[in-house]
């Protein structure tokens, strides 16, 4: 609220960066053309293909190097041995054992590439993808542009991560191109499934441990492996910046532990520059679509296993139709760096001893991953699909089948002229586009007569509320996560159009109270506030929505649409922190833990839910929209964590929280409801206990 | 007050230094008496120093530089007037003049090498501008009143245009090729002073600092950091101030192996002149032909022995520096001194922006009765640096051993002389064949060291095994004496091809930095890369040749030596190209952990590092000398701060 008189100055200087704001998105309309790479495959030997000749080039022209004589590199550098001499130290054992323990830690993680390996999955993904996929599609100008980048300097593979498939299919791809095969940082889960975990380990992926804060010894033997296999440039290096693959469709909250390994070399001078390459793999429907609603809404994620695998295997009897795999432009670490890092204070430190990052470098290397999750979200490929998935989601009762239509044309406009990188099919009428995602779609949505609406889940049997709660919920829960896939095209202006309709007159505060409550939520890289406000208001006045008369802004008749559309498309978040915000002014006890917190909301909003019966905003069952809200809450210091043994308790500022809630809900409908319409005296904790005692699962997820 | 303070103490030290005996010893006596009176009389300015003056020309100059320098040596080029390469009428290339072991030889592969290298061409030239052009240099503005009582001193000097010219540049790439350009110079010393001795050198420095003339040190003009470059916004009359005639050596003290001598001696005089009564001083500058000593010191110079002998800093005992402020010396010659910070390293590397080194007393050797040449190859550069870095471990250097990296070991190929009979070519052949063939050596990767052993004989065999024995522990073959030998004279050609390439479209430096040993291999490759990168984003046509040698050891760390060099056809302004690339270059090296300079100094070149190299308290500690002891900065170059 205090920032008010800047906003004048920032609006009165958006004339000047229109311009500029314009230049720097410019260039990145320039997109590559696809090819399919499954043509060739139907209409030749997969056979042929797996045992075809296979050589890379490589960086440098080094020979590979044989996954024995990397291990050795690893266990005598001289970084390993200053941890081992140092835990040695500290624990007093023999360094011989830690020496060992290096050695076992290595062995568990290491891969083992193997050709064989590698062309058997070149043969079984030719024929899954041909029964999975229409089309599986490349950009080929990025693989040229990846094959010249492998052999000027080392690569990192940074791939968006939607789907257990990614790795399978980048190897693939790579393979298919000859290229290097890269080695893939692999989380450790996949270890469970005996066999096909060292399938996975001899087509080159390398397993690590989710959680190993505290551990030096595997802290030094990880990196060291990765940034030996990085300096000497023997294979490309991949891994997920998101850490996990996203639920939720949307991009999440870059790691940064693995970027920072592989930037390091750079810094320290072993090697002249890191290539770090993104590639945007869009599915056109996600193997694991439900499944991830589900995992959402709490049910545990499917321990990975063979024989989960196998059972799987249905989904092999359906149509998932394209992919659309984009490798975007190398980005050089050396050109990034420039002027953001002084390189010379690595000069006064031997390079063996690990070492915190400096702070200098820590922010450069946040704000590398945040912009190249940008990146990877710039280059994703739309579907139709997903433009008629945002449009259900604001009308949860259904559409008219033309409504549909002529509203999903309009949006095409829209997002074409917020430069979404859209695969709308050519010279195909647009009622035949509609219907054709809609059948692609049919799990997911249906048409009767003449009305277009998601499909719920029907269970046998009677149905509790709770179990209709969750069966409409996750329905939804699987549509959002198609319409999420556009949010990062339309997330600025949307925020400015919330901030315009909703929130105060003050437009700039409110954007940027937006921008850092959602902040976990999407990717908005740190210190881009300005920035992100001025692309919003040139996009709105680009497309007409909104006109900027000397300091002002002001909607114009014809933006209407545009700027309640955009209010629709974030009004279930805006709604879902209200709900948590709720949760924790009237309901949360006092010593409530962060374990407690997902369930409890949960059972806030069912209970509620279930009363009241007139809820919409089904994503807030969501644990990431919880999450994440949480997270904001705590980063605007409404609520505190504080340890208590072993527990860590959440205080919640009620006050601060209180203030949050208002802001976001002016005129919102969850204001409304009178919490006497719950039995009195019984409070919404009180029900959600019941339903959880014991630690039972809701009977409605059952 | 601090001026009669500093008489006292010369006084003192006068005194002190009665009880030596020596040759020279009356004489010196004499000197020191007078300046003693000259330091009484510092307020009466027109004292008869003129009598100083006319003794000090007494004695014969032996020295090889005259006055007029141009006379034997290029005013557009490195060294002689008579050598240099050229391309005969048959394509080959010849080193001309009598001087070298090259001298009058033909080099046939020198052309293939040139041209493939570099894609330039023998019927490509770029040829200099033949004579200095008057009218492009600016008027000499003189302070009259300063010319006036310099003409009452006796001491020579000179206003001619050439006179000036030469004085006004060192040999950096954009000073050589503005000269050969036959480009209008901005600014130019007004006159040139031979003095003859340390008297002189005392009232010269009067006489500007009474008349407000800013001076310019000159030894042996073979800066390449811009050091003698004239500061354009100096308005003051600007007077080079040459030592060439400062050559002789006064006394040689055979007790304590020690040498007095005028600093503005060059190196080969230096070494010759010593070698007559059987000494040595071992201290060999690439440059040894042209320097002084007196530039040694005030550059803080290394010789390519300095692993017997020690750098310069190791080798004076004693020196004499005339300041604005007065005259900086110490008291006595003691080896090692534990008297607060040794004065001497605010002098050693101080670049003419304090006063005129006048003289030294530095260490000397008895002449080594055997010398040998040795190299090795080896299969690639990282086995080399390995080599090296175990060799400086065991402490067992050579009195010099470099490490020249394929792209250098080849260039020294390239200059190979003319082969007499077809029995040494067909030794060649297998020599090489051996290498390549029989031992896999990829003659794409494989570098070769250089060695020189001097000692006793018994003693430098002894360890030109234990070195051959830790190079094969490394891969390493030894590859004969002619190899190593062929290597060092690379070193003092070098400078020479440089006017060659010139003269057909093509441009090339040197420059080095020390660095720790585990950084060696990343600084090379790089600086290397780095080089090549920005040759290609600055519009360079061709690859340009970047090449290095690791030419010293020390326990902590090597120097590193680069060479860069490129065609540069198709460039509008070439110089400022190579600068903007030699820039990122030195940008690299600071990131890599290598130093601004191991030797050849920072001059005006690298000023801009110099905060970022010594902490901005460091420099304001130097600056508060220079403060000190120039506080009207008569020692005007600008270099160093």
């Amino acid at each position: 609220r205090e920032l008010s008189s800047e906003s004048n100055i920032y609006i009165y200087c958006f004339n000047i960066l229109v311009f500029v704001t314009l230049q720097q998105r410019d260039p990145m309309l320039k997109r590559d053309g696809f090819e399919d790479i499954l043509e060739e495959r139907r209409n030749s030997s997969d056979l042929k293909y797996a045992l075809r000749c296979y050589a890379p080039v490589l960086y440098k022209g080094v020979t590979p190097c044989k996954a024995n004589m990397l291990k050795n590199i690893v266990l005598q550098s001289d970084q390993l041995h200053y941890v081992i001499n140092q835990v040695s130290q500290e624990s007093g054992e023999a360094p011989d054992i830690i020496q060992e323990e290096a050695s076992v830690i290595l062995e568990e993680m290491a891969h083992r590439l193997q050709i064989s390996t590698v062309r058997f999955f070149a043969f079984a993904l030719s024929k899954a993808f041909k029964t999975l996929f229409q089309h599986v599609c490349v950009n080929e100008e990025g693989i040229q542009r990846l094959q010249q980048a492998i052999q000027e300097h080392p690569v990192v593979l940074l791939p968006s991560h939607r789907s257990y498939m990614d790795f399978l299919l980048m190897s693939y791809i790579l393979y298919t191109y000859d290229l290097a095969l890269p080695v893939i940082a692999a989380g450790m889960d996949f270890m469970g499934m005996k066999f096909v975990g060292e399938m996975l380990r001899m087509s080159g992926a390398f397993f690590i441990r989710r959680s190993f804060g505290g551990d030096k010894l595997y802290w030094a033997v990880f990196s060291e492996y990765v940034k030996t296999m990085l300096r000497n440039g023997f294979a490309p290096i991949e891994f997920f910046l998101e850490g996990t693959r996203s639920r939720t469709c949307k991009s999440l909250t870059p790691k940064l532990g693995l970027l920072n390994i592989v930037i390091e070399p750079f810094f320290k001078g072993e090697v002249f520059d890191v290539n770090l390459v993104p590639v945007s793999i869009s599915y056109e429907r996600i193997l694991e679509e439900s499944l991830y609603a589900r995992e959402l809404l709490g049910v545990p994620k499917p321990k990975e296993s063979t024989s989960g695998l196998l059972k799987a295997r249905r989904i092999l009897s359906e149509d998932y139709g394209s992919i659309h795999v984009y490798f975007g432009q190398p980005v050089s670490v050396r050109s990034l760096a420039q002027g953001k890092v002084n390189r010379s204070t690595y000069n006064l430190f031997p390079r063996h001893i690990p070492r915190k990052p400096m702070e200098e470098t820590q922010s450069f290397v946040n704000d590398t991953a945040y912009r190249i999750v940008r990146l990877q979200e710039d280059n994703m490929v739309l579907k139709p699909w997903v433009l008629m998935a945002s449009l259900l989601l604001q009308n949860l009762e259904g559409l008219e089948l033309s409504v549909l239509t002529e509203q999903t044309v309009w949006l095409r406009g829209l997002a074409l002229s917020y430069a979404a990188f859209l695969d709308w099919p050519d010279h195909a009428p647009t009622a035949k586009v509609v219907s054709s995602s809609l059948a692609l779609h049919r799990g997911l949505a249906c048409v009767s007569g003449g009305r277009v609406s998601l499909v719920v889940g029907e269970p046998l049997g009677p149905v509790t509320p709770e179990e209709a709660l969750f069966n409409r919920a996750v329905s939804v829960l699987s549509c959002a996560s198609y319409r999420n896939q556009v949010l990062h095209v339309f997330l600025r202006p949307a925020m400015l159009a919330v901030a315009m309709l909703h929130l105060s007159d003050e437009v700039y505060n409110c954007f940027s109270f937006l921008w850092d409550m959602f902040s976990n939520d999407f990717i908005l890289c740190p210190g881009d506030i300005v920035q992100d406000f001025e692309e919003a208001c040139y996009l709105l006045v680009k497309t007409g929505a909104v006109q900027m008369p000397q300091q002002d802004i002001v909607m114009t008749d014809i933006g209407q649409p545009t700027l309640s559309f955009f209010n629709g498309l974030l009004e279930p978040f805006l709604q879902g922190y209200q709900v948590v915000c709720r949760y924790l002014c009237e309901e949360a006890s006092e010593g409530l833990t962060e374990k407690q917190y997902i369930p409890a909301v949960r059972s806030f909003y069912s209970v509620l839910c279930v009363f009241t019966g007139n809820l919409r905003c089904y994503e807030v069952l969501s644990s990431d929209m919880q999450k994440n809200a949480l997270a904001a809450l705590l980063r605007m210091d409404a609520v505190r964590k504080v340890k208590v043994a072993d527990q860590v308790t959440l205080i919640v500022n009620k006050m601060a929280v209180n203030s949050i809630d208002d802001i976001l809900g002016k005129n919102r409908m969850i204001s409304h409801i009178n919490q006497t319409q719950i039995s009195p005296g019984l409070s919404l904790v009180a029900v959600a206990e019941d339903l959880y005692r014991d630690g039972l699962t809701p009977s409605y997820i059952r | 007050m601090l001026t009669s303070d500093s008489c006292l103490s010369l006084h003192k030290h006068g005194s002190s230094m009665a009880s030596d005996s020596n040759s020279s010893e009356s004489q010196r006596i004499a000197q020191q008496r007078l300046r003693i009176i000259a330091g009484h009389l510092q307020k009466h300015k027109d004292d008869d120093s003129g009598t100083i003056a006319t003794e000090c020309k007494a004695e014969a100059n032996k020295g090889t530089v005259p006055r007029k320098r141009q006379e034997i040596m290029k005013w557009n080029g490195w060294g002689y007037s008579d050598s240099k390469f050229l391309f005969n009428k048959k394509g080959q290339a010849e080193f001309t003049g009598k001087r070298y072991r090259l001298s009058g030889m033909v080099l046939p592969s020198l052309q293939d090498w040139f041209e493939n290298t570099f894609g330039a061409s023998v019927n490509h030239k770029s040829p200099a501008t033949p004579a200095l052009n008057a009218s492009a240099v600016p008027p000499a503005s003189l302070n009259e009143a300063f010319v006036e009582d310099l003409k009452a001193t006796g001491i020579p000097f000179s206003h001619e245009a050439e006179d000036r010219v030469f004085r006004a540049h060192g040999h950096c790439l954009h000073e050589i090729f503005a000269l050969r350009e036959g480009k209008k110079f901005e600014r130019v010393p007004d006159m040139v002073v031979w003095p003859n001795c340390h008297n002189d050198v005392v009232k010269i420095v009067e006489l500007a600092c009474k008349h407000n003339v800013c001076l310019i040190p000159y030894g042996g003009g073979t800066s390449v950091t811009s050091a003698l470059e004239c500061p354009p916004e100096e308005t003051r009359c600007i007077v080079s101030l040459d030592t060439s005639q400062m050559n002789r050596i006064l006394w040689i003290d055979e007790k304590n192996l020690v040498a007095h001598v005028e600093a503005g001696i060059i190196g080969q005089d230096l070494e010759r002149l010593l070698n007559e009564s059987g000494y040595c001083t071992g201290h060999e500058p690439d440059s040894m032909e042209f320097s002084s000593l007196g530039g040694w010191v005030a550059t803080r110079a290394s010789g390519m022995k300095k692993n017997v002998y020690g750098n310069i800093e190791d080798l004076v005992i004693h020196i004499k520096v005339v300041t604005p402020r007065g005259v900086i010396e110490k008291s006595c010659q003691g080896p090692r001194m534990s008297t607060g910070p040794d004065i001497h390293h605010f002098i050693l590397g101080s670049e003419g922006t304090l006063g005129v080194v006048t003289e030294v007393t530095m260490k000397i050797r008895p002449i080594p009765e055997y010398q040998k040449y040795g190299s090795v190859v080896f299969p690639n550069f990282e086995a080399g640096v390995a080599c090296l870095r175990e060799v400086a471990k065991q402490r067992c250097a050579p009195a010099s051993i470099r490490l020249m990296d394929n792209e250098q070991f080849q260039f020294g190929h390239a200059l190979k002389p003319q082969v007499s009979s077809i029995f040494t070519n067909f030794v060649e052949g297998l020599k090489k064949f051996y290498i390549t063939k029989f031992k896999g050596f990829d003659p794409h990767q494989l570098v070769v060291a250089t060695l020189l052993f001097e000692g006793d004989r018994e003693r430098v065999l002894q360890h030109e095994k234990q070195v051959y024995d830790i190079a094969a522990t490394f891969g390493g073959l030894a590859a004969g004496e002619d190899n190593g030998q062929r290597g060092y004279i690379l070193t003092f050609v070098i400078a020479y091809l440089r006017d060659l390439g010139m003269d057909y479209y093509v441009v090339a430096e040197s420059f080095e930095t020390s660095v720790p040993w585990d950084r060696v291999l990343d600084l090379c490759r790089n600086v290397k890369e780095r080089i090549n990168r920005e040759c290609k984003e600055r519009g360079v046509q061709f690859q340009p040749l970047t090449s290095c040698r690791v030419t010293q050891t020390y326990d902590a760390g090597a120097c590193v030596y680069f060479y860069f060099a490129f065609n540069y056809r198709g460039l509008a302004d070439p110089v400022h190209t190579y600068e903007r690339v030699e820039h990122a270059a030195r940008e690299e090296i600071l990131a890599n952990g290598g130093s601004l300079s191991h030797h050849h100094g920072v001059g005006k070149l690298r000023k801009e590092w110099m905060k970022e190299s010594i902490s901005s308290l460091g420099v304001g500690m130097l600056q508060s000398v220079k403060d000190y002891v120039d506080p009207d900065n008569i020692f005007g170059n600008r270099n160093l701060l």
